[in-house]
């Protein structure tokens, strides 16, 4: 058996000691959670917010879905010609848009996906439920959400400006 | 208990409601000892010790949670496997239970009346008693982890068994330091010799009254590492190491007798706390007091050796939330091959001292 070592068997004890004489003095680490909040990072998985005017319900994300935990539905519908005199164009009108949280496993591969920017990840994180059929969030709880989204940050100096 | 009684209300008690009194006492002290190490060292320390507060919600600054969590086992199925030796395994976690009980009846807790201590029984042979019966547990362990019918529960049984023999041994050595020294046996005795040691300080001048910690540190640090074992405590966990055999002898357990068990473990630690603090930091004592018989000089003792277990407790759960887990050999080795030499050597100085001066 090796010898113990004892100067760090000594080294052990103090570093307990004085973690707890910090939590004494000073206070934990840990938030009492119902009492005092911390703020997730800006950029946290929270929750996915909809987007639902970019939204052509092109089914990219329901399909990406490693949990197929996206339910879209749709139909055509006729929007008016963008030029004067033009044929009627035809866009995807969204009729239904549900996430089951239940099953989402907060990959962000929907997010990653979507070609039209419809999907934001929004750090807001309370929204357990008591039933787990509550847990589907459809369409207009998906769309509230976006008041969460946090604003792009601006680009770095001297990156190539996203022309919109 | 009975001085005590005896000098509130200056009557002579009958044996039987003496007997009941100090039935009571002891079944007042166990739970409340456990609970208060759990809630103060288990629930509050560790957690500092980690950065966090533990639990907060359950009465104030959580300090129901041990109630709760009792009253949940209550209420839990009381599950015993099919193949299990049903009346052992019954019986089992209560006698774990009795060795903690009767840990407590010779610890003094006050100078009592002029003839005895405060005590539940006053034995001649108190520590020796107190050694003897803590080894009770064992027997206790043994029959839980073999009346068990489970591989894992009689492993840990039988580490249990190796490592509490093993340990008992340094234990009882490093008390023999202690008892030559004050020259009684009797755990209200060995408190008094401390009060009475005459320490001469390079011949300048004399302290009177010094706990034997200061003439047997070596065995204290014994006392407290061989303690730390036979609570199966880590880092001297390896008996219910749950990584590796769920929770050795108690896998089988749920409900009350889990409870008992945990009872029975925390109880324990109280008592080696008491004992130790008994033994090395001057018992009921206190630093440049003479504390004579009646109420109030046993309420100050009672307080004062309350006070005295809750820095040892600390040293020991201490030493439990740094450390981790040793190996079942290493455990093996540091017994029979360091601890054991080193207490017998410290038997052999604290004699040649004993006959020099």
């Amino acid at each position: 058996m090796a010898r113990p070592q004892v100067p760090g068997l000594v080294k052990g004890l103090g570093v307990t000691f004085g973690e707890f004489w910090k939590t004494v003095t000073q206070g934990a680490v840990t938030t009492q959670y119902p009492h005092e909040k911390e703020t997730p990072p800006l950029r946290a998985r929270g929750v996915i917010a909809l987007k639902e005017e970019n939204c052509t319900a092109c089914m990219l994300c329901s399909r990406s879905c490693p949990d197929w935990c996206i339910y879209i539905e749709g139909h055509k519908d006729k929007a008016p010609p963008r030029r004067e005199g033009g044929k009627p164009r035809s866009v995807n009108k969204l009729d239904r848009f549900d996430i089951d949280y239940s099953l989402c496993m907060y990959c962000g591969i929907c997010v990653e996906v979507c070609p039209f920017d419809a999907l934001f990840w929004t750090p807001e994180y309370e929204y357990s439920e008591t039933s787990i059929a509550d847990l589907i969030h459809d369409k207009t709880r998906l769309v509230e959400w976006m008041a969460t989204v946090p604003e792009a940050e601006s680009y770095e100096a001297g990156a190539t400006v996203k022309k919109k | 208990m009975s001085p005590l009684i005896s000098a509130v209300f200056a009557y002579d008690f009958p044996y039987w409601m003496e007997t009941s009194f100090k039935t009571l006492a002891v079944l007042l002290i166990v739970p409340t000892g456990a609970l208060v190490l759990g809630y103060v060292f288990l629930l509050k320390v560790m957690s500092f010790m980690q950065s966090r507060l533990g639990p907060m919600e359950a009465g104030p600054y959580g300090s129901l949670q041990l109630v709760m969590d009792g009253l949940k086992f209550l209420q839990k199925e009381d599950i015993i496997p099919d193949k299990a030796d049903r009346q052992v395994f019954k019986f089992a976690p209560l006698l774990v239970l009795v060795s903690t009980f009767l840990l407590y009846t010779v610890i003094p807790w006050g100078p009592g009346n002029s003839i005895k201590p405060l005590a539940i029984e006053n034995f001649d042979a108190g520590i020796f008693f107190a050694l003897a019966v803590s080894s009770l547990s064992v027997i206790g362990i043994l029959m839980a982890g073999w009346a068990s019918s489970n591989k894992f529960a009689l492993i840990g049984a039988l580490r249990a068994a190796g490592q509490l023999i093993a340990y008992e041994l340094p234990l009882i050595l490093a008390v023999v330091g202690v008892v030559m020294q004050a020259g009684t046996m009797n755990m209200g005795g060995i408190v008094r010799a401390q009060q009475e040691f005459d320490v001469n300080v390079f011949g300048l001048f004399t302290i009177h009254g010094m706990p034997f910690l200061v003439t047997q540190l070596v065995g204290f640090a014994l006392f407290i590492i061989a303690a730390q074992a036979e609570l199966t405590q880590p880092p001297f966990d390896m008996p219910v190491a749950e990584s590796e055999l769920v929770a050795g002898y108690m896998t089988e357990y749920s409900g009350f007798r889990f409870l008992l068990f945990f009872m029975g473990e925390f109880g324990t630690a109280f008592a080696f706390a008491a004992i130790a603090a008994t033994l090395f930091l001057g018992g009921y004592g206190v630093p440049f007091m003479t504390l004579t018989d009646g109420p109030i000089d046993n309420l100050i003792g009672i307080g004062a050796l309350f006070i005295k277990i809750m820095i040892v407790a600390f040293f020991i759960f201490w030493i439990r939330f740094t450390y981790p887990r040793f190996r079942e050999d290493q455990l093996q080795i540091l017994a029979w091959k360091y601890l054991i030499p080193i207490s017998l050597v410290n038997i052999m100085v604290t004699a040649t001292f004993k006959v020099v001066f």
